[in-house]
């Protein structure tokens, strides 16, 4: 039987981390991500894990990389001014592909901002955030439940891709409580393996089979450009072009298995109206269709719980039915650029910022802004 | 001991020529750590992973060494390491950086490795310069030297790390120059095994990017460290002013406390069984 706790997103994140094996953890105090921390550091102990808590957030990431090359899969969470210190690492961790999640619990920037208020202004900095030719995986739960499902969701993709995963939540969602159910059985494929004697590690192959350190495969990992040994060649171009064009491939390849998302209201036929969001926003969004609907509107919600790779078809497809599509989101417009890049004028894209005290805007006001953009 | 004499070949990755410049201490510094590695009678590396930051003195175990290696980013081999250990705690798990990958980005790392007494090796390559980016000042250059960022004298103290690391923890801690092969072997070997975290900094010759400047080939540089080398015991006896310029060598911590490991097992033990 299934069973059922009520708990915050926060708790049901590292409850979804340990239900998806994750046996490492390494991370630096920072609200509104504390409860993960705090819960891994009592519950990893109790399933033969480890915790530790590291002197800043490049620590934590390098030490949950370590892990991950040791076998161990392997966590990290923070916060905006945590997950821009990781940068460089998640960049690392992309181009040595090596398994590991990081959740990125949005709170209000740039800078310190302000820490106890939820926000979404870091749609941007996950896809872009570490230097170079990064391809980023991106999920974002919009409630406790989906906080579970979605960290073990975040375990399977990454470590079926060799690639790191971002959660991005934010702290609405963080310390909201709900019911969350949790699977009898949760399985998530153990890493696939080299076998004895093979010395590639870094392709042919989309996803190349990863070692374990220690077992007798010699393995250099390196952050500079390397061939499918792991030799560094910090000048050939083919050599560079040909990693980072697998990388790219590897990651969108399985766009498709990545996106996933939610279509609300009106499942078919032209539209007056949909919404595009993701997150906390959805929860209001969602109540906005409601009111929209009753007022004889022709409404839909798509909410997106992955972010990127962007389901550019799934957007286009609901622009096809759409007179007008909103975007709200909490920043000052970073969904609804891809959004509007995604819909390449099939229909009007309007965006609606709100930022500052971590306020949702209500139902209703969602409701009169969209009345207003249909011209009713 | 079988299959033939002690030859660095062994242990280093089939192909590869290394990268150094002439002269560089970091052939040294390979020899004698593996001549370390050869006398505690391992045939191969297959016990051990490194971890190396970015720097020259990075360069030492990845690819080179014939040995699981992860090629961090710059400064941060330590965490990685630790993230190695802690997973795998069987492996021995060595760290080769260069003063600035080590003391400089990655200084808050080292010293919180010495406070935990993380069980780990690791070895600073000190050439008091930044090589790899071409000779800028390093937070070990001493005072006066002339570096690319310093063209009127280096104007600030350089850290005394292998003592900082000492009074931050570290069950071991030593100091040699690449002039001191014998000692520079032993302190290898000391810190190859025991428990929590075993420190070496190597004084190391940059010719290229540091004697240069100052006006010194490989060959004046090793004699400078000769002359300029003060037993850690003599030191104790000294001023702060006769010290000024001296390089204090020998062991600066030697003891058996409980690593990180042990504690975080004591501590572990206390949990509820799942
Ligand atoms: C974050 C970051 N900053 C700067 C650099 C540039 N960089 C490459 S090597 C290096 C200096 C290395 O000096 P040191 O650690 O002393 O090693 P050495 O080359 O002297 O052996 C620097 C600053 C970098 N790679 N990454
Ligand atoms: S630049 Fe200096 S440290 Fe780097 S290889 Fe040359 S001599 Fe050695
Ligand atoms: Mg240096």
């Amino acid at each position: 039987m299934p069973e059922a706790y009520l708990w915050p997103g926060n708790i049901a994140c590292a409850e979804g981390a340990i239900a998806a094996g994750c046996r490492f953890f390494a991370g630096y105090p920072i609200t509104p991500a504390n409860e993960i921390s705090e819960h891994m550091a009592k519950r990893l102990p109790e399933v033969g894990g480890i915790f530790i808590q590291m002197e800043d957030e490049m620590a934590s990431l390098g030490a949950v990389i370590g892990a991950s090359w040791a076998g161990l899969r392997a966590m990290t969470a923070t916060s905006g001014p945590g997950f821009s210190l990781m940068q460089e690492l998640i960049g690392y961790a992309f181009f040595t592909e090596t398994p590991c999640v990081i959740v990125d619990v949005m709170r209000v920037g740039p800078s310190t901002g302000q820490a106890t208020r939820a926000a979404q202004g870091d749609v941007m900095q996950a896809r872009w955030g570490p230097h170079g030719d990064y391809a980023a995986v991106v999920l974002a739960p919009s409630s406790p439940q989906e906080m579970f499902d979605l960290t073990v969701r975040a375990f399977d993709i990454s470590e079926r891709l060799r690639t790191p995963v971002v959660v991005l939540s934010d702290e609405i969602i963080a310390h909201m409580r709900e019911n969350v159910i949790v699977p009898d059985e949760i399985r998530i494929p153990e890493r696939a393996r080299p076998e004895r004697g093979r010395q590639e590690f870094f392709g042919p192959e989309l996803v190349p089979p990863m070692p374990r350190l220690g077992d007798g495969f010699n393995v250099p990992v390196t952050g500079s450009t390397h061939d499918e040994r792991g030799i560094r060649f910090t000048r050939d171009p083919i050599v560079h072009r040909r990693l980072i064009k697998r990388l790219w491939a590897k990651v969108y390849s399985s766009a498709r298995e990545v996106w996933d998302w939610e279509l609300c209201g009106e499942q078919e036929g032209k539209l007056d109206l949909a919404f595009v969001s993701f997150g906390s926003m959805s929860r209001s969004v969602l109540e906005a269709i409601d009111i929209l609907a009753s007022r004889g509107l022709r409404v839909a919600s798509l909410r997106l719980k992955a972010i990127w790779p962007f389901p550019d078809e799934v957007v286009a497809k609901l622009a096809e039915r759409a007179e007008a599509i909103i975007v709200p989101e909490l920043n000052m417009g970073q969904l609804v650029r891809e959004v509007r890049r995604a819909v390449a004028g099939r229909a009007r894209v309007i965006g609606l910022s709100r930022v500052g005290g971590g306020e949702l805007p209500t139902p209703e006001e969602l409701a009169e802004f969209a009345l207003e953009v249909v011209g009713r | 001991m079988s299959g033939g004499g002690f030859s660095i070949r062994r242990y280093l990755r089939p192909g590869l020529k290394l990268p150094f410049c002439p002269g560089c201490g970091c052939y040294t510094i390979i020899n004698c750590f593996l001549k370390a590695v050869w006398e505690l009678g391992h045939e191969d590396l297959s016990e051990f992973a490194f971890c190396s930051g970015i720097g020259c003195a990075a360069w030492i175990p990845s690819p080179y060494f014939n040995a699981d290696s992860i090629h961090t980013p710059h400064g941060r081999a330590i965490p990685v390491a630790t993230g190695v250990k802690l997973a795998r705690p069987e492996l021995k798990v060595v760290v080769f950086g260069g003063d600035g990958d080590i003391a400089g980005i990655g200084c808050g790392h080292l010293i919180h490795a010495a406070r935990r007494n993380t069980d780990i090796t690791v070895i600073m390559v000190n050439n008091m310069v930044y090589g790899m980016t071409g000779g800028q000042v390093a937070p070990t250059t001493p005072l006066g030297a002339k570096t690319t960022t310093t063209p009127l004298g280096c104007f600030e103290r350089p850290l005394d790390v292998a003592n900082v690391v000492a009074a931050a923890g570290a069950n071991y801690s030593a100091r040699w120059t690449t002039a001191h092969r014998r000692q520079l072997t032993d302190a290898f070997r000391r810190a190859l095994t025991g428990r929590g975290l075993r420190f070496v900094e190597v004084v190391s010759p940059c010719p290229t990017n540091f004697g240069r400047r100052m006006g010194m080939d490989a060959k004046a540089l090793l004699r400078w460290f000769v002359e300029a080398s003060v037993p850690i015991e003599e030191a104790r006896n000294m001023g702060a002013e006769e010290l000024r310029g001296r390089i204090v060598v020998g062991t600066f911590a030697d003891r058996d406390e409980p690593g990180l490991l042990d504690r975080l097992r004591e501590a572990y033990g206390r949990a509820r069984p799942p």
